[in-house]
């Protein structure tokens, strides 16, 4: 605990001569929930995708502290080793469950992919750490030869934890983990992931526009506007007290039922 | 008006065309790609594939890298699914017959170069010997990794995860690995490979075979390639170990055991025989005095 986790300094994203995020620094801390608001077009997802080194930032620099405790630059490693990285000790959640599962094979292997990738060979061994991830993601076991394109958006989404938390990742990023859900659904699929959370002690930088998520969800928070973080703190504080403008406009905003 | 040459060679009877039918740079492309791929065992190296008087599927892959490694006295033997009288096989046969005005054989023993669809004859290659393989899709990811950009990244990576996937998926769904053909093999512990669609039975012929192993993909425009006495080691699972077909009965015409064998149709009553896919070793038995049950009906003059 006395290290963090993931620091981004300075961290800008140019898309010619239009800004994507702007100067962000930021540090995540091992076990913490970070949740990243903003409404669409604020720079949040661009911020993600540089975080997770899915898109090359322009300018800044990442730091990631490895398994064995050394802390090393991401853009500076060969991409094979940041591959790795991805594929092991990271997840990626997607919005859209289509772009992060393999649609065309079954839950199963989708979830002991990544095991194969690491160079699991023992096929009764994949089986069973699938079904136990099945399991836990509250998946039918005897849906575990079905491919997902079978399975509801709900199951999907949550047939892709599975597949990103199998490795035990200290980090996991998500986009918008309940958008295209219905309201019902997005409350077992948030109960879930706060408890897989919670259980795996990992990380997560939590991307939404749906403030409920981010309360439920996460312990700080930063709220972007045209590409800048403009306020951060705890989420309690950021929620209950906006310093702000713009987020006493996103607070107020929410619809009271 | 034509242009005719009246030097004097032109007197002997002379084919139109360039020897082997391809022109003499278009060779040296190839050969360059064919030693590129030799020295990586397994890489798929890219050649700039030519128009070939015959349509794609049919071999163009394979008749382009025999055509850059054949000269006057070899002697070709090409197979279609272990047949040399399928048209396929005899269409390329008299394709180099003609271009080339090279030697022929069915015997796989008197051949230099074999050309192959889909099979490794029986007996075994020697050192003289070069198999050239036709091939219709050389990415052994493909299916699963739809875009060339990102399997190029995988190989070169090494980030072979993926093919376990697709062994996995078989056993899920059949209880076994179920992939009998254009099994995927690892070559010298590093590439990935696609054998082709050989059946299964054959990748054990490929390990560590005294014969140079050449693939060639016309469409896709690839050449890769297995060094003489190179480690070729089929994926498997370690529970679920690689398997080759087995079969209950012998060769119906020959009695022949331990060979890969093809079913034929008899009559609309279910009756149907088992005989040899390669038709040169069964007919060398069959020389030899080896008869099976089924000899008098195989269509073979008694």
């Amino acid at each position: 605990m006395s290290a963090p986790l993931l620091t981004a300094e300075g961290l800008t994203r140019l898309y010619g001569t239009r800004i994507g995020c702007a100067a962000v620094d930021l540090q995540i801390w091992p076990g913490e929930v970070l949740a990243i608001v903003g409404e669409s077009g604020s720079g949040k997802t661009t911020l993600l995708n540089c975080l997770s080194a899915r898109l090359q930032p322009s300018a800044g620099r990442i730091l990631y502290a490895m398994r064995d405790g050394v802390t090393r630059e991401l853009f500076a490693m060969s991409e094979a080793e940041r591959r790795f990285l991805m594929r092991t000790d990271w997840g990626f959640v997607h919005q859209n469950p289509a772009d992060g599962l393999r649609m065309s094979v079954s839950a199963g292997a989708n979830v002991g992919e990544r095991l194969m990738a690491v160079g699991e060979r023992h096929y009764g061994r994949i089986r069973q750490t699938a079904e136990g991830w099945l399991e836990r993601v509250e998946i039918d076991i005897d849906r575990i030869d079905d491919d997902p394109r079978s399975f509801s958006g709900g199951m999907r989404q949550r047939l892709q934890i599975a597949r990103n938390l199998v490795t035990a990742p200290r980090l996991v990023f998500m986009d918008e983990p309940t958008g295209g859900l219905d309201v019902s659904v997005q409350a077992r699929l948030l109960d879930l992931l706060r408890g897989l959370v919670a259980d795996l002690g990992m990380a997560a930088v939590i991307v939404t526009h749906d403030l409920a998520v981010a309360r439920l969800l996460s312990d700080r928070m930063m709220v972007m506007k045209s590409g800048e973080v403009i306020e951060e703190g705890l989420t309690d504080r950021v929620l209950d007290d906006p310093r702000e403008p713009y987020t006493q406009l996103l607070v107020s905003s929410i619809l009271q039922v | 008006m034509t242009i005719r040459d009246e030097s004097p060679a032109a007197d002997e009877k002379r084919s139109p065309y360039n020897f082997a039918y391809l022109d003499e740079q278009t060779k040296r492309m190839i050969r360059r790609a064919i030693l590129k791929a030799v020295a990586i065992p397994g890489y798929q190296v890219p050649f700039a594939s030519r128009e070939m008087p015959m349509p794609y599927g049919w071999g163009t892959g394979g008749v382009q890298v025999t055509a850059a490694i054949i000269g006057p006295d070899d002697v070709l033997k090409v197979i279609d699914q272990g047949a040399d009288d399928t048209t396929n096989a005899v269409s390329i046969r008299g394709f180099f017959a003609k271009t080339a005005g090279v030697a022929t054989t069915t015997r796989t023993t008197e051949a230099t170069i074999i050309q192959t669809r889909h099979r490794i004859p029986e007996a075994p290659l020697s050192e003289d010997q070069i198999i050239v393989f036709q091939v219709p899709i050389p990415e052994p990811l493909r299916f699963l990794e739809p875009r060339e950009t990102e399997t190029r990244t995988m190989h070169g990576l090494e980030e072979y995860g993926l093919v376990h996937v697709k062994l996995y998926e078989d056993i899920a769904r059949h209880g076994h690995i179920a992939t009998t053909y254009a099994y995927p093999v690892k070559v010298e512990g590093r590439y990935v490979m696609d054998p082709s669609p050989i059946p299964k039975f054959d990748n054990p012929k490929m390990d560590n075979s005294p014969a140079l192993q050449l693939f060639g993909a016309g469409r896709e425009k690839r050449i890769y390639a297995i060094p003489p006495y190179s480690s070729v080691k089929s994926l498997d699972f370690e529970d679920h170990p690689f398997e080759v077909q087995r079969f209950e009965a012998p060769c119906a015409l020959c009695a022949a055991t331990g060979v890969y064998l093809d079913e034929v149709i008899l009559d609309d009553r279910g009756g149907r025989m088992f005989v040899c896919s390669d038709t040169d070793n069964c007919e060398q038995r069959r020389e030899a005095g080896h008869t099976g049950t089924a000899a008098g009906i195989g269509g073979e003059s008694q």
